[in-house]
């Protein structure tokens, strides 16, 4: 095994120690609270505020998948093709919308919970997904698209066996930038009272426990670093597979 | 003019150039020839210090070029390389006056001479100056290169692959503009190259390496007749080298007097032309004609073989 | 061409939304005060006849011409009409519904608002986005929308608009707010093009450290930014306790000073990125001839190098500045000030008014910011590829 994968298990095997049983490393923490405040989170079970995050976090990507790479489709026909400058228009002016302000608009509209967390989440995880997608189609390198129509393949069997396989990696890409901006968008989730760890680091903003903040901090980073590492090997397998440089 | 004194340079436990030495005189063209990692390029880059020898020296109009420092000393030679490396961020103009900037000329003194280059390298100021290098032709842009390599009116003239972008008939036409150039400013001018038909058509002397040696340093016509190692034969080509040698030789220095009859050969033209000329017509005999446009001299097929063996 | 086929598209869907939304939802929304809940009104009813049929008008006028007509120039006009006409609607209706002096009453823009200024917005983009203007061109296009919007606020159109109203309360505070928002994401962004640009050429020098800069600088990408805050704040802390005189220099576990730092570690990445492709793009033929020319290698860096390597770090700076003004509102959660302060308030609240006095000067700031960077990227760019 490599130096980096041991780290990596190392890490995730660290980080499930703290979820499923906290109270073994208060000692580590005591020493950042004052006046006797409890030092692990007290107020609900951190090992569901993570399932709860990263279950948020899954959902709303699948949905953000399936659309952006429906539209990315679309507007890659030839029938689409009118819609395709102002997609890409939007996908940049879209990147300068922060993914709080989305989130913030759309607490007024539907209420709180996780309704708005998970609005939010799907329609700013649209943008990468979508402009990946666009990508990974149009680069199809032009002799293997003609191959296949003179194999005798139909639009939707290239589409499905020669242009979506190619496209994958860059696909995939997109996705992993996706699941990463949300799983910081959904930290903040939890202002608006998602399930979530967001919740550990505002209940130590709250009440100026600076061990909740530590711990709420660390849960969310590594396990979006675990996140992102995990579906980068995935990416790289992938690559291998479709052989492209 | 300069002198390479037992050049060495070694990466690790690899010698990429073994105890080169040789000689260029004053305005003239020593062309440095060989197969791709033979060295040619590493030990004209030691010449200019943009690589540093692991021992010997090069003396430049006899002072050591380790004297000064490297960047000074390479603002009073000129250098040109494959792919002409012309800023695309600037005017032709402002790529031409790069070393006279950087040697403090005043800015009267640095447009007269990038005018001047340009219409001796045929760019007609007006359209040229300001243009931008992705504008040019591929052509042109070689010889914005050279232009700008001379601006300094450097005494030396270091030039890497210079040609090897080209297509063939801009090449040819690039090798006479360098002769012509170098008639005009003397200057002096080490080139390299890996077509030995380059090398044997602008080089004064030939230098032929292989694997980092030297094998020979010597006029092209001795490079043929008096090889020194097979490898340089193998290298000029045995199969033709009488052809070779009769390129080396022009009509006109080989004309015998009176009058002959025969196709009209141009006293410029090397013997190996005047050769195919006269196979194609079937002629025994060539009139050759001077610059004037008059007959000078006549050449027959029997005097021309005989100029082709040693 | 059937004359179905000459209908675009895209006019067609969007004039279908458009149509929908005004007949279907709400234009404004009445609160007699801040705590009730609102009572929705048409374009209609609240208008005098000549101003609702007229902007009705427009409002067709920018649907037929979306429908039918293929000249770029002349949709962007339709579109800025239909806009200018809603805005000036939705300002007459706030006019409308509010008694001559009364403070207390909130009118806010209804769904149909909204959704129309999306449909007509989206018409405008496609426009301009056919019409490909040139970097000057987009810079005076910004110009010019932020100077007519901003002599509308200044004369006071839209003050009885619920979002306006709520500026009126918190004006003071705005002002202060605003300068800490962007003082924080221009100083952090300062702070680190000084260190990224350095580290940046480093790594293109050194191949061998570039895979570990660029995957550390990747971890702490990654981290959230709540998380990094609250990371942050325990060592900050620490120093202020530690040393007195750090506090005195704003150094302490909340506020301003957690989230500077951690926007200036994520701002390391883009720039050095950047840096690095912006770096590997530049000819060698180019540098070689520049060292070949005798040029040092400071100048050979600051001549060559960096001038033609610009457009890509101008590039990854602005990836920064908008990444910055997004997160700098979070930091309004550790009390960092800035404009998320009202974001937060309006979620606490649920007063989407204090939201939007948040959330419309942040997205303002980060658009004009992309605009502003990018065209600059465009404009050096004196190479083209």
């Amino acid at each position: 095994m490599s130096r980096a994968t041991l780290l990596r298990l190392a890490v995730l095997g660290l980080l499930l120690a703290f979820l499923l049983s906290p109270q073994r490393f208060a000692p580590l923490f005591a020493p950042l609270t004052q006046y006797g405040a409890p030092p692990i989170y007290d107020q609900g079970n951190l090992l569901t505020l993570a399932l709860a995050q990263l279950g948020t976090v899954c959902c709303a990507a699948a949905a953000s998948t399936l659309v952006a790479v429906g539209l990315g489709i679309l507007v890659t026909r030839p029938s689409g093709a009118q819609f395709l400058p102002l997609s890409r228009t939007l996908v940049n002016v879209g990147q300068t919308f922060p993914p709080v302000a989305v989130l913030a608009v759309t607490v007024p509209l539907v209420g709180f919970g996780e309704k708005p967390t998970l609005i939010a989440l799907f329609a700013y995880g649209l943008l990468p997904i979508f402009e990946n997608t666009v990508t990974g189609l149009r680069t199809c390198p032009a002799s293997v698209l003609e191959a296949a129509s003179g194999m005798g393949m139909s639009a939707g069997q290239r589409l499905m066996s020669v242009e979506l396989p190619l496209a994958l990696p860059l696909i995939l890409e997109g996705i992993r930038l996706s699941l990463v901006i949300n799983v910081g968008t959904a930290t903040i989730g939890s202002t608006v009272a998602a399930k979530g760890l967001g919740e550990v680091i505002i209940a130590g903003l709250l009440s100026n426990n600076t061990a909740f903040i530590l711990q709420g901090g660390l849960v969310t980073g590594l396990m979006a670093i675990l996140l992102y590492d995990a579906l980068a090997a995935l990416e790289r397998r992938v690559c291998r597979t479709v052989q492209l440089d | 003019m300069i002198s390479v004194e037992k050049l060495t340079k070694q990466y690790g436990t690899t010698t990429v150039v073994d105890e080169v030495s040789f000689a260029v005189e004053r305005s003239s063209i020593s062309v440095i020839v060989g197969t791709s990692g033979s060295g040619k390029s590493t030990l004209l880059r030691m010449i200019n210090r943009l690589v540093e020898p692991t021992s010997g020296r090069v003396l430049l109009d006899g002072t050591d070029t380790r004297s000064e420092p490297a960047h000074l000393l390479r603002r009073r030679i000129g250098y040109v390389i494959q792919g002409h490396g012309l800023f695309p961020h600037r005017t032709v103009a402002e790529n031409i006056a790069t070393v006279p900037r950087l040697l403090g000329w005043e800015e009267s003194r640095i447009r007269a001479r990038v005018e001047e280059l340009l219409r001796v390298f045929q760019l007609d100021p007006l359209t040229y100056a300001g243009a931008f290098p992705h504008q040019l032709s591929g052509g042109q842009q070689q010889r914005v290169g050279v232009a700008r390599a001379l601006a300094a009116e450097p005494a030396v003239l270091l030039m890497d692959e210079p040609f090897g972008a080209l297509d063939p008939i801009i090449r040819a036409k690039a090798q006479e503009d360098l002769l012509d150039i170098q008639r005009r400013f003397g200057t002096t001018i080490v080139l390299v190259t890996h077509d030995m038909d380059e090398a044997f058509r602008l080089g004064d002397r030939v230098a032929v390496m292989s694997q980092g040696r030297l094998l020979q340093y010597a006029r092209p016509a001795v490079l043929l007749t008096h090889p020194a190692d097979p490898l340089v034969s193998r290298m000029t080509g045995l199969s033709d080298r009488a052809m070779k040698l009769l390129s080396l030789t022009t009509a006109g220095e080989a004309a015998l007097p009176g009058r002959g009859e025969g196709p009209a050969v141009a006293a410029s033209a090397s013997l190996r032309e005047a050769l195919s000329e006269l196979v194609w017509s079937g002629a025994a005999g060539a009139v050759v004609i001077g610059a004037d446009g008059q007959p000078c001299g006549q050449l027959t097929v029997a005097a021309i073989l005989a100029r082709g063996r040693p | 061409m059937t004359p179905w086929r000459r209908i675009d598209r895209l006019g067609l869907l969007l004039s279908a939304l458009g149509a929908a939304a005004l007949v279907l939802l709400p234009f404004v929304v009445f609160k007699a005060n801040r705590i009730v809940p609102g009572e929705p009104h048409g374009l209609f009813e609240v208008l005098p006849a000549w101003a609702a049929w007229g902007s009705l008008a427009a409002l067709v006028l920018a649907a037929a011409v979306a429908l039918t007509v293929p000249g770029a120039k002349l949709r962007l006009a339709a579109a800025l009409l239909g806009v200018g006409v809603l805005s000036l609607a939705v300002a007459a209706a706030a006019d409308a519904l509010t008694p001559a002096g009364n403070r207390v009453v909130r009118v806010a823009p209804g769904a149909a608002f909204w959704l129309l200024l999306v449909c007509l917005g989206l018409m405008a983009t496609d426009a301009i986005t056919r019409l490909r203007p040139g970097p000057l061109a987009r810079v005076l296009l910004l110009a010019v929308l932020v100077a007519i919007a901003g002599a509308a606020l200044a004369h006071g159109t839209f003050d009885n608009l619920s979002v306006m109203r709520e500026y009126a309360v918190n004006a003071g505070r705005f002002a202060h707010e605003v300068r800490q928002h962007v003082w924080l994401s221009l100083g952090s962004l300062a702070a680190a093009a000084v260190v990224a640009l350095p580290i940046g050429i480093a790594c293109h020098r050194l191949p061998r450290w570039r895979a570990g800069v660029l995957a550390t600088l990747n971890v702490i990408e990654t981290i959230p930014a709540v998380a990094l805050f609250g990371i942050l704040m325990a060592p900050l802390g620490a120093l202020a306790a530690a040393l007195p005189w750090a506090g005195e220099l704003g150094i302490r576990g909340i506020g301003a000073a957690p989230a500077a730092v951690a926007l200036f570690l994520y701002a390391l990445l883009p720039i050095v990125a950047n840096t690095v492709a912006g770096l590997r793009r530049v000819s060698r033929a180019a540098v070689e001839a520049a060292h070949g020319m005798g040029m040092t290698n400071w100048q050979v860096l600051t001549h060559i190098e960096l001038l033609l390597a610009l457009p890509v770090i101008l590039t990854g700076i602005r990836v920064v500045l908008v990444q910055n003004i997004g997160m700098v509102t979070i930091a309004a959660l550790i009390g960092g000030g800035g404009l998320g302060t009202f974001v937060f308030q309006g979620i606490g609240q649920t007063a989407i008014d204090l939201v939007l006095l948040g959330a419309i000067p942040i997205v303002s700031l980060a658009f004009a910011a992309a605009v502003l960077l990018d065209a600059l990227a465009e404009l050096t760019d004196r190479a083209p590829a």
